[in-house]
């Protein structure tokens, strides 16, 4: 997908007047913010699980290397096989290369965000492979042609007329031409046309949620069922996902699996979750004859050595975009890239490059809430603030802005000439202030006066009156 | 550590691996590999929320209740006799047609007292209707169905079909996921994992529409235990 | 000489320069409560700006003034969660690779305190001599609630000012999204999420809105009075000093 980041402020000033999407963001925001908390509040181990899983993390990461080995030792034990991709390129060709080699014509998806990262569904239709996206919200936005837009609810920022309109132009060459008004007749429709995808696929493509070290094992999670009929119906299953999936047992991705679902959707376990080991065995009835894991690095081993390692904690639960007054505000797409909200600030600059990107590590008031509600204790404003630093040293930000800030830090370290200055823009602010004592306009604060009354000062500083308080006093 | 000689290709593997050690600074050691080999093997627990630990009735009644709060629904009898009567009288009860495909595993079942139930066994068709599996065990925790695929057991079959009928003993429920997992590996022992363990906690859904939540999306729309208490 | 601890007051630029009384408020709530309270002159910001821009070389420059600035005091408490928890939790890790500052910023990190939290847990003031009538809708500000466990003090004190009908604002988790200079750089994102603070607090029906930053006050009554609401924007210190003649914020 080409980043269209370096464009943020046209994109948020499209998000903003958008009024569709703005109901639609208001709805998430209502949604899933109380069941969250609802069910965190029911569980009195909630914050020591917290702590568990960052503790399983953390090893993991100490030696991903000897797990991912682990890993693949198992999958071939059960008569699957390992595939190492380092970049996106590499991906994309040796899933194309067992597509081919599986003859496969249709494949289905279930919902893969490193499947969009490494923009597999180009690449598959270039070569005369049809991918179908079975993922009700991911359906939408193929047929949308649209990237997803919230990391589990990839067409949250549609709305149903807008899914009405999709389906009916759509799936008119399917022979369905009516145009559906209710919800359920939208989904029964969807089952309904995706339903023979399903059953004619050769290749099932799915992610993992955990890829577990102790059995070589791949696990979704899903409320719909779609990755399950995804990667039990065709002849052949890849799973797609990045190495810092894997986990070492399957106790340790029980331990996660209690604080992923309730951090994404307040659900204690989502419909189903399912541990996928090697193809089918021998005597069974049904099953894949091929599972392949394809493990993406894409610049994910390098993190582990520098200040941005804790991202690999992330567990896509979306809570931290939840939660967020930013992506509130302007949705996913805004942010111009696969990864959007506030981990996305943090992990799109890995891939995309900080000049590209800058502007998402920027964009954010530092609230806190992401890192107050992320299961794993990944502490995201830091990492922001970690790539402003970097943004910084290559001067990335407006001159104007870097100007101002060395003028004013430059101030900052000679209080008594700071003094001089800000009492005499003091008093000047609150002569522009009257009579009401607030300003409606100001130059260069625009970003402010656009849409708020900036207060006036009272007048004169404390500083100044503090120290004819002290004079008068000796 | 494992730097590539001009010309000589790296796979993706070795580069990959590199990367890795050469971030951590870590080396490929006894000491780690022993760390690692110790925590595979042993698998040890972590925390498991302790209302887990309860007698069999408490058990059995937190998954009802927990299973019940996602629309699915559950229906009690005393013996395995009492299963294919359950059956016809759920499919009665919807208004759907009196024919079931059955899993190996549960084909077993006195189905012949149900003369005016249809029942054929084995893997789903695209217009069979009714599935009927049974459960490997149960997790009262989150009112949670362990599946899992085998010889008798074809997991289509939880998948296809509209209506999904799951025959669970009231022995089969266990407390939490890790009481699920050692049973797993008790049964099937040096026979390793199954391809699938599927854990099922509701009837299919999804809120991708408005954040609406509509059943049936693509797996089953309804999903019913019958609960044998012998 | 009071027997009392001895008090640096950190001011804060916006109370410097935009609201002195909130200053004087902190002095008189201290003096009240048996402090010594004294405001070094060498203070200007705690660097926060400079901090939150990436520019850690002038963030470590502004910091290294107020550890030397200071030195000495058993307390330091400012009337400000934001500049509080700059101090507390973000000093430390400025100067995390520094032998020398590393531990001058730990130990005036331990001392420092957002002022109302310094009332009741370590002053446990319990008898305000105030008074403040008026149904007053409390906002707690992101830095107080999430760096400095701020929430039940700032309500502790306004229940014994005798009038005060405290009210909470719904979804007072929620950011009022000033953010520093966030709210210029980003301003149209920055007035969505105030507006809908600015909705929030209309719908308590409070006449006075109180908070403990005077960066969400100015942000919050910004938006407020252009939107021709007649709600009253204070900060807590001026009510629990009882120094309200002074306008509101943003009146005149």
């Amino acid at each position: 997908m080409r980043p269209t980041s370096a464009r943020f402020h046209d994109n948020v000033d499209k998000a903003l007047h958008d009024a569709d999407l703005q109901t639609a963001l208001h709805r998430v925001d209502k949604n899933f913010t109380s069941r969250r908390t609802a069910a965190v509040t029911a569980m009195p181990e909630f914050e020591a699980l917290r702590d568990e899983a960052v503790r399983i993390k953390n090893h993991t990461l100490d030696h991903l290397d000897l797990y991912l080995e682990k890993f693949e030792e198992n999958v071939t034990a059960t008569g699957g096989h390992v595939h190492w991709a380092a970049t996106p390129e590499d991906a994309r060709r040796i899933i194309l290369d067992l597509c081919q080699a599986a003859g496969a014509r249709t494949v289905t998806k279930g919902k893969s965000m490193i499947a969009e990262e490494v923009a597999l569904n180009p690449f598959l239709e270039a070569h005369g492979i049809t991918p179908v996206e079975t993922d009700l919200g991911e359906h939408i936005i193929q047929l949308a042609d649209e990237p997803p837009s919230h990391i589990i609810g990839p067409a949250i920022h549609k709305t149903k007329e807008q899914v009405s309109d999709l389906f009916v132009a759509h799936h008119a060459k399917l022979g369905k031409s009516e145009r559906l008004t209710e919800g359920e007749d939208l989904v029964a429709e969807a089952r309904e046309v995706l339903r023979p995808r399903y059953l004619e696929a050769d290749v099932g493509i799915t992610g993992a949620n955990f890829l577990i070290a102790e059995t070589g094992t791949s696990v979704i999670v899903t409320n719909e069922g779609n990755g399950d009929l995804t990667q039990q119906l065709p002849r052949t299953h890849i799973v797609i996902a990045s190495l810092e999936k894997v986990v070492p047992t399957l106790e340790d991705a029980s331990t996660i699996l209690r604080v992923l679902a309730r951090s994404a959707t307040g659900q204690q376990m989502s419909v189903y979750t399912t541990f996928s080991t090697g193809p089918r065995r021998a005597e069974d009835p049904d099953g894949p004859d091929a599972y392949h894991v394809v493990l993406l690095d894409n610049g994910r081993s390098k993190l582990l050595g520098n200040a941005f390692r804790d991202i690999l904690r992330c567990i896509r639960c979306g809570a931290c975009f939840n939660h967020c007054p930013v992506y509130a505000s302007i949705g996913g797409h805004a942010y111009g890239w696969v990864y959007s909200g506030p981990m996305g600030a943090v992990l799109t600059p890995t891939m995309i490059g900080i000049e590209e990107a800058h502007h998402l590590p920027n964009a954010t008031p530092f609230c806190g809430r992401c890192e107050a509600v992320c299961p794993m204790r990944i502490p995201l404003p830091k990492m922001m603030r970690h790539w402003r630093e970097q943004a910084f040293d290559r001067k990335l930000e407006p001159a104007r802005q870097r100007l101002a800030l060395r003028v004013w830090a430059w101030l900052a370290r000679r209080p008594a000439l700071y003094r001089r200055l800000s009492g005499m823009a003091v008093r000047y602010l609150a002569w522009r202030g009257r009579p009401l004592g607030r300003l409606r306009d100001l130059p260069f604060a625009e970003g402010w006066t656009a849409a708020r009354d900036l207060p006036a000062p009272q007048g004169r500083t404390f500083s100044a009156q503090w120290a004819q308080r002290r004079r008068g006093n000796t | 550590m494992g730097a590539a000689a001009a010309g000589e290709h790296v796979s993706g593997r070795d580069a990959i691996l590199g990367s890795i050690r050469s971030a951590l600074g870590a080396r490929d050691d006894d000491a780690a590999r022993a760390t690692v080999e110790a925590r595979v093997r042993a698998h040890p627990r972590n925390l498991v929320p302790d209302r887990t630990a309860v007698s069999d009735t408490a058990r059995e009644a937190m998954f009802v209740s927990q299973i019940e709060a996602t629309h699915a629904s559950v229906a009690r009898v005393a013996g395995d006799g009492d299963v294919p009567a359950a059956v016809a009288a759920y499919l009665a009860q919807h208004n759907l047609p009196a024919a079931a495909t059955l899993a190996p595993d549960v084909a077993g079942l006195d189905w012949a007292s149900q003369p005016m139930l249809e029942t054929r066994v084995g893997v789903p068709v695209e217009s069979d209707q009714v599935g009927v599996t049974a459960a490997f065990a149960a997790i009262a925790e989150t009112g949670t169905l362990m599946l899992t695929s085998g010889a008798d057991s074809p997991m289509t079959l939880n998948l296809l079909p509209d209506n999904h009928v799951v025959v669970l003993r009231r022995r089969q429920i266990t407390g939490s996921l890790e009481d699920a997992w050692d049973r797993l590996r008790d049964h099937h022992g040096d026979a390793g994992m199954p391809r699938t363990a599927m854990f099922v906690s509701g009837p299919s859904s999804t809120a991708d529409i408005e954040l609406t939540l509509y059943l049936g999306a693509h797996g089953p729309r309804r999903l019913h235990i019958v609960l044998v208490e012998d | 000489m009071s027997a009392g601890p001895r008090v640096g007051l950190f001011v804060t630029c916006l109370v410097d320069l935009f609201r002195p009384t909130v200053g004087f408020a902190a002095v008189k709530l201290l003096e009240d409560a048996g402090c010594s309270v004294e405001v070094p002159t060498a203070q200007t910001c705690c660097g926060q700006p400079a901090y939150n821009a990436g520019d850690r070389r002038d963030a470590r420059a502004i910091a290294a003034n107020v550890l030397r600035a200071f030195e000495g005091f058993e307390y330091v408490v400012a009337p400000s969660g934001s500049c509080a928890g700059m101090i507390k939790r973000h000093y430390p890790q400025l100067f995390a690779d520094d032998p020398v500052l590393g531990l001058a910023a730990q130990a005036l990190a331990a001392r420092t305190w957002e002022l109302t939290a310094f009332l009741v847990d370590v002053l446990k003031v319990s008898g305000l001599a105030a008074r403040y009538d008026g149904t007053v809708a409390y906002h707690d500000s992101c830095s107080s609630l999430r760096e400095m466990n701020v929430r039940d003090q700032p309500r502790a004190l306004l229940a014994q000012v005798d009038g005060v009908e405290l009210t909470d604002i719904p979804d007072g988790e929620a950011c009022c999204g000033f953010g520093g200079t966030f709210a210029v750089k980003y301003g149209d994102i920055s007035a969505q999420i105030v507006g809908k603070k600015a909705a929030n607090v209309a719908r308590t029906g409070a006449d006075t809105l109180v908070a403990g930053d005077l960066g969400c006050l100015f942000n919050i009554a910004g938006k407020l009075h252009r939107e021709g609401a007649t709600v009253k924007v204070r900060h807590v210190a001026e009510i629990l000093a009882g120094m309200t003649d002074d306008p509101p914020i943003g009146e005149a």
